[in-house]
This record gives structure tokens, C-alpha cells and sequence, in this order.
């Protein structure tokens, strides 16, 4: 049974973003007219759009779209063939300062504290002060009393509470997140939405891919559309979720297959 | 982590078997005969309670000793190979060699006797009457001092037995008594120094078909390596320890070693240290 | 022949006996081989590691020579050892060879390669999950060859397993380069391949017996250890 933390404190301080300044800022983050390519197919295409610091903003669009694409570049994790990522005026993400969580979590074989251990470490806190970030961000997610368990042992919908708050160890400013609630239970997908609320609260940006429109009328404040590699419309959530303009959105929306 | 912790354990207990002895030691570069038959075991305690020098022997073929000592890796070299000893020192590995003891070789058969050779006195005719017969006949093949002697007593019968490599004749490339082995295991005729074949433990239907004829006389010589070829040899206690071999005091217990309540070795160093 | 009962009636009394001599051996043979172990796998494990994670020029070779490595055999290292360690080779000013030592360094260079061959496609197959995540969090090359080479350590485990049974079943290098001296550098394979020159076949096999039994030992010990460690906590 998922445990919804709905009584759970707001973000600390201590686990709220943290400022990293080198000169070059971070926002906004941006792609400018990307394209990549792979096995003779086309993925990307022209694909642009920048996020500004605050608020989140919900991806959307079909399977292929190149959602996922688009987050890992934004996560520095791969390069497209021609056009640029750029996080403000740096060419790479400053350390810590952006944190990617995948649909399917990657969780280390260790227990459940252990996982957040590894990446308080990775990401530079000092060891004195790790055990009081530990216990906050297990706190966060609801996991205390499954510390010690072997994180692979947890349900879908723990393993994923554990990834977003092991997302936090270095106090990111931007959150990416791939699908984080695709196959999990209504109460689960509630728990990680109440989670994602409270991580925005606490001044995170969020970039959500999302193919559920409910999740992202209930969480995001602007909305992408992406198809075939490149932004076709970008909008208020809100309208773009009850009145879409672009034709592709549309038949998204109205439930027609659309490749 | 556990299993390193384990591993580190287990290396720490095991450590005293590391350590080495305090006391000094000379290294002998030897022949698998001398040390398979037991002869080290029974003479160097006595020298060792004598002198407080340990003696550590490594047992090899003559031709793997004599090459080892080359590299300067042995203080004393004891074989048993005259012409290539009388080589070693001619090329300065070794001021002299000393006469220290003989025994003698012998070739064992099994009791069938196909080449009906059992009995015979005459290694050289035996040999003949093997290739004949072309019965199976193990070779040491390693370049060995026995290896040379059999080679020897080829020669002498008047056989190419190479030429028969892979059908009848068959070199094992082994020691002694892995020879003796194979030679019990293919039914094959083979030849060996007395003493191995005394202390050999696995002897089966196999037992000597030939016997002292002159030219199966096997004498052993000893020799310090040469300081000026190796520095790093230890000249004292090698020279001590061939004193002693070649002295009294070895040569009675040389003497007294036996197998089966039989003498193995025969010292030959008496007249010699008269003469010299 | 009963060679082969007599060889279960002499491991037997051998073990029971407590002989000094067959307990310095023993003792010998398991600090020798421990010890190149240990050495492999510091040496070998972050090395296949490196192999498994980095990209540079002639890596697959590397990769290729590792394997093939694994195959060499233990008298031509024990030459290779010799030829150094010997008074006349680059290294015999050590005084190393027919030492203990020498016999470490030969299984070393026997284990080390399959420690590295073993560990490189364990951290393969686990990099090729955690690749993006390590990334994603800005970890550095040190910092993701820890995680993979932890995450990895029942599978390095067995790797140590692996060649602690190559190098406790050899007796080609360790005959070379420690010379099977009495007491100094006989170990369990030297002395059952002398045994067997002797024609003593029941103790030669008495002997392998009680190796093989030592070989089970530490295979159930490091597999209960890895068992125990599974169940308490890191599937």
C-alpha cells in the first residue's frame, strides 16, 4: 500500500534549491533549434524553446515526439548534431544545479538510505552533514521506516518517491522529470504529484514530461506540445489543455493516434 | 568491505609461513635423483645441527641445474653429468670439482620381458635387443644427466633410436620418477639411477632386467659456483658445506643412507682428499 | 590399484595428524596464494573497472589482451619470473628468487588478468544500467568506477573466487621460480607433484584431497559471506 504524505512538513531549507553562482547563471535554460539524428531517422528537428527560472512546465506529446530526448539534453547527458543547449551563458550544466528523473528509476544495489548517501556524497555535502539531509529527504518522501530496506525491494511507487528525493541530494534548481507517475496506482501517482508540489514550493523549477493531461492541468502552469522533433504549440496549461490550437495537439488531446 | 576484510584475514594468519628463518642458508642447485630418494633428507640435518647453516636444495634435471647455476642462482651445484661438469668448470663457473659419491643406474622392466633381456650384465647389447624387438622404451628426453647416460649407451649399441621417437622410443620430457611412471603405465623399458628406483613407491609387476655393467656407473661431483662469475654467491659457507661433504663426517653419512636396508650412494671422495 | 581408497584413508590421517610439516604447507600455500590474490584484486578489479567504463584509443585491444591473458600458461609465467627474479636477470639483485615472494609475484601475474577480464564484463553489464544515472549526477571517473566496482561486489567476488582457484591448483610457476625447497617454499601442488615423481600416488592424492577440500572451504565460506550479505540487505 502506497502511504500518501499529505501531512509531511514544507520543504526545509536545507533541502530547497540552492543558488551556485559562477558567472554564468543558469537561466534561462534553453535549446535553440536542435536537430539529432540516429540509425537514417530524424529525432529532433529544429526543436527550440527555453525555460525561465520558476514554475513548471509541462512537455507533452505522442510517443516519438523526442520528449525524452529533449530532457536529457537539457540534463547534459547527450549533444544534438547541430543548433545548442546552453544553461545561461554556460555550454555545460553547472554541477548539482539540474537533476534528471527517469520513468524508470535507477536505484543503486543498496538500501534505501543508502541510495540518498551515495548521492549527498557525489554531490560534494560534507560527511558531518549528511545523516541530517538523510533524514530529511527520507522524511519528504515518506520513507523513513523503509531506510534500511534494499532499495530494489520497494514498489513502484516508493522506488520513485526515493528517486525524486535522492533527485534533491544536491539541492537542484532545475528538476527534470520522465514521466515519473507512468504505471504506477492512483494513490502512488498521488503521493509523487503532492511530492512534486511541495519540491516546487520550495522554488524548483520543473520541466514534467507527461502523457496524462489531468496531471498536467494539476501541476503545471505552461505547457509544451512537441511533435515529430519540434515544438508546435506553446501555451497557458490551461488553454492549451482545454483549447488546443495546433492541429497535432488536438488530435493528441481528442485521443487520435498521431505519429 | 567483507570479502577484501576476509582475504586480509586470512593473509595476516597465514603470514608467519612467510617468514624465513633467521639463521643463514646456502642454496644447492641438485638432481632429482639425490633429492627423490631421500639422500638430503637423511645427510643435512647432520650438517645443519653442525654449523647452523640451513642448506636448501632445489631439485631439477642436471642440464636445468646446471643452467640455473650459470645464472648464479645456487652457491653449490651437485650432479651427476662428468662431461659437462668438467665444461662448467672449464668455463670458470667453478674453481674445481670435487669426486663426492657414485651409485649406479639400472633399467627396470616389467615381468613380461618382451625384448628378454632380464639378467643380462651388457647395457649396450640389452639396448640392441630392445630396438629389435622394438619394445617400448621410456626416455627421460630432458636433457637430464640420466638422459645423457641413456643417450650415451645408445650410441654405444649402435642404435639411432631418435629415429624411432613416437613409436617405440618414447621421451616423457619428465623428471625420474615421472619417467618411471609413464615407463610402469606403457609397459616400456626405461633406465634409472638405483636410489630413485629403490624409494619409488609405485613399482607395480616392474623390476631391474639389467645390471652392473661398468658403463652404468654413475659418479656425482660437486662444485662451488664462481665467486668471480657470481658475486652474490656465498663462498664461506659453500665452500664449508663441500668440506664437510667431501670430508669424514659426509661421506659416513652419505655411507650410511639406506633404502630397504640398502646402501644407495657410495662415497668416492676418501682418495681424493688424501691426493689433494 | 587401491591407490584411490588408500588416498581418502591418507587425507584423513593427515589431516587428523596435525603434522607440523603438512600444516607449514598448508600454512605456505594458502598465505602465498591469498596474498596474490588480494594483490590481484587491488590491482585488477579497478583496473577491469577503468576497462569497463572509460573510452580511449586501444581499449579493445586491451580488452582482447586481458583475455587472452587469462589463458596463459602458469610454466611459461614462472619462466617469465624466473628470468627476472633470477642473480642474473634485471630484478636479481632483490635476492627474490626460491623465496615466497617470487611465488606471490608469479601468481599475481597469473590471477591479476582474470581478476580484471572478470570484473571489466561485471561492470559492463552494471554500467550499462547506471551509465546515465552516474552521469546525471555529475559524477566524476573515480566516483563511478566506487559505485560500479561496490554495486558490482558479489559479482567481484566471484571473480576473486576464480582466481583464487587458479592460483591455488598451479604448480607450473611456483615450481619455477620457488624451487620446491623443503620447508622454505613447498607448497600443497609442488609436494603432490613430487609425491608423485616418488611414485607415492596415494599421498599425492591424499594431498589433492585435502586441496580440494581447502578449495571448498573458501568457495562455501565467500559464497555463505555473499549469501548472508544478500539476505540482510542489498539485492
Amino acid at each position: 500500500m502506497e502511504e500518501r504524505p499529505d501531512d509531511r512538513p514544507d520543504l526545509p531549507p536545507h533541502l530547497r534549491p540552492e543558488a551556485r553562482e559562477d558567472g554564468r547563471g543558469l537561466w534561462p535554460v534553453r535549446i535553440e533549434d536542435a536537430t539529432l539524428s540516429a540509425g537514417g531517422r530524424r529525432l529532433l528537428d529544429g526543436l527550440s524553446f527555453a525555460l525561465p527560472a520558476g514554475g513548471v512546465t509541462a512537455l507533452m506529446g505522442p510517443n516519438g515526439a523526442g520528449k525524452s530526448l529533449a530532457l536529457r539534453m537539457l540534463a547534459g547527458l547527450i549533444r544534438p548534431d547541430s543548433g545548442a543547449v546552453r544553461w545561461g551563458a554556460g555550454e555545460t550544466p553547472i554541477k548539482g544545479a539540474v537533476a534528471l528523473v527517469f520513468q524508470r528509476p535507477v536505484l543503486l544495489r543498496r538500501s534505501t538510505a543508502g541510495n540518498i548517501d551515495h548521492a549527498l556524497a557525489i554531490a560534494g555535502v560534507p560527511r558531518r552533514e549528511r545523516a541530517a539531509r538523510r533524514a530529511g529527504l527520507l522524511a519528504l518522501a515518506g520513507l523513513e521506516r523503509l531506510a534500511d530496506r534494499p532499495a530494489r525491494a520497494l514498489s513502484g511507487g516508493e522506488a520513485q518517491r526515493l528517486a525524486l528525493a535522492r533527485a534533491l541530494a544536491a539541492r537542484p534548481r532545475l528538476l527534470l522529470l520522465d514521466e515519473p507517475t507512468a504505471s504506477l496506482d492512483p494513490a502512488a501517482v498521488a503521493a509523487i504529484e503532492d511530492l512534486a508540489r511541495r519540491i516546487v514550493a520550495g522554488g524548483a523549477t520543473v520541466l514534467l514530461v507527461t502523457h496524462d493531461a489531468g496531471q498536467a492541468r494539476r501541476l503545471a502552469d505552461r505547457a509544451l506540445f512537441m511533435h515529430a522533433g519540434r515544438i508546435v504549440e506553446d501555451a497557458p496549461a490551461a488553454r492549451l489543455l482545454a483549447a488546443p490550437r495546433s492541429p497535432q495537439a488536438q488530435a493528441y488531446l481528442a485521443g487520435r493516434l498521431l505519429v | 568491505m567483507n570479502f577484501n576484510r576476509a582475504l586480509l584475514a586470512a593473509a595476516l594468519i597465514a603470514g608467519p609461513a612467510f617468514s624465513a628463518s633467521a639463521q643463514d642458508f646456502i642454496l644447492v642447485q641438485s638432481t632429482t635423483s639425490t633429492a627423490n630418494s631421500g639422500l638430503f633428507d637423511h645427510i643435512l640435518p647432520q650438517f645443519t645441527e653442525k654449523t647452523g647453516t640451513e642448506v636448501r636444495v632445489v631439485a631439477v634435471g642436471t642440464g636445468q641445474a646446471i643452467k640455473n647455476a650459470m645464472n648464479c642462482d645456487g652457491d653449490v651445484l651437485l650432479v651427476h653429468s662428468r662431461a659437462r661438469e668438467d665444461a662448467f668448470v672449464a668455463e670458470g663457473f667453478a674453481p674445481r670439482r670435487y669426486d663426492v659419491m657414485y651409485n649406479d643406474f639400472v633399467m627396470v622392466g616389467p615381468e613380461a620381458d618382451p625384448a628378454e633381456i632380464s639378467g643380462m650384465t651388457d647395457a649396450a647389447a640389452a639396448l640392441n635387443r630392445i630396438a629389435e624387438a622394438e619394445a617400448p622404451f621410456a626416455s627421460r628426453g630432458d636433457d637430464s644427466g640420466t638422459h645423457g647416460k641413456e643417450k650415451s649407451l645408445w650410441k654405444a649399441a649402435g642404435v639411432d633410436q631418435a629415429a624411432a621417437s613416437g613409436r617405440w622410443y618414447r621421451e616423457t620430457g619428465s623428471g625420474m620418477g615421472a619417467t618411471i611412471n609413464a615407463a610402469v603405465g606403457m609397459g616400456a623399458y626405461t633406465l634409472t639411477d638405483r636410489a630413485t628406483w629403490s624409494s619409488y613407491g609405485a613399482k607395480g609387476d616392474y623390476e631391474i632386467v639389467v645390471e652392473g655393467d661398468p658403463a652404468l656407473f654413475n659418479p656425482y661431483g660437486v662444485m662451488l659456483v664462481s665467486a668471480d662469475k657470481c658475486p652474490s654467491v656465498k663462498t664461506a659457507l659453500g665452500q664449508e658445506f663441500i668440506d664437510w661433504l667431501v670430508g669424514s663426517e659426509g661421506q659416513a653419512a652419505i655411507a650410511s643412507f639406506q633404502i630397504g636396508g640398502e646402501q644407495q650412494f657410495f662415497p668416492s671422495a676418501a682418495e681424493e682428499k688424501v691426493g689433494g | 590399484m587401491n591407490d584411490g581408497a588408500s588416498a581418502f584413508a591418507t587425507a584423513l590421517a593427515l589431516i587428523v595428524s596435525g603434522d607440523p610439516e603438512f600444516l607449514g604447507i598448508v600454512g605456505l600455500s594458502l598465505g602465498v596464494t591469498l596474498t596474490a590474490v588480494l594483490i590481484s584484486c587491488v590491482v585488477g578489479m579497478p583496473l577491469g573497472a577503468l576497462l569497463a567504463v572509460a573510452r580511449f584509443p586501444g581499449r579493445g585491444a586491451l580488452v582482447v589482451a586481458f583475455n587472452a591473458l587469462m589463458g596463459l600458461p602458469p610454466v611459461v609465467v614462472g619462466l617469465l619470473v624466473y628470468l627476472a627474479l633470477s642473480r642474473s636477470g634485471p630484478l636479481g639483485a632483490l635476492g627474490l628468487l626460491y623465496t615466497p615472494a617470487a611465488m606471490v609475484i608469479a601468481q599475481t601475474i597469473l590471477v591479476t588478468p582474470i581478476v580484471a577480464a572478470l570484473t571489466r564484463q561485471a561492470v559492463a553489464d552494471l554500467n550499462a544500467e547506471y551509465d546515465e544515472y552516474l552521469r546525471a549526477l555529475g559524477a566524476d571517473r573515480v566516483e563511478t568506477i566506487g559505485t560500479l566496482l561496490w554495486d558490482a561486489r558479489f559479482s567481484l567476488a566471484t571473480a576473486a573466487l576464480a582466481g583464487f582457484g587458479r592460483a591455488s591448483a598451479e604448480v607450473g610457476a611456483v615450481m619455477i621460480v620457488g624451487g620446491n625447497i623443503a620447508h622454505v617454499t613447498r607448497v600443497m601442488t609442488t609436494t603432490i607433484a613430487l609425491e608423485t615423481s616418488r611414485g607415492e600416488l596415494a599421498l599425492a592424492l591424499g594431498l589433492g584431497i585435502v586441496l580440494l577440500a581447502i578449495s571448498l572451504g573458501v568457495n562455501a565460506a565467500v559464497m555463505g559471506v555473499r549469501t548472508q550479505a544478500e539476505r540482510v540487505g542489498h539485492a
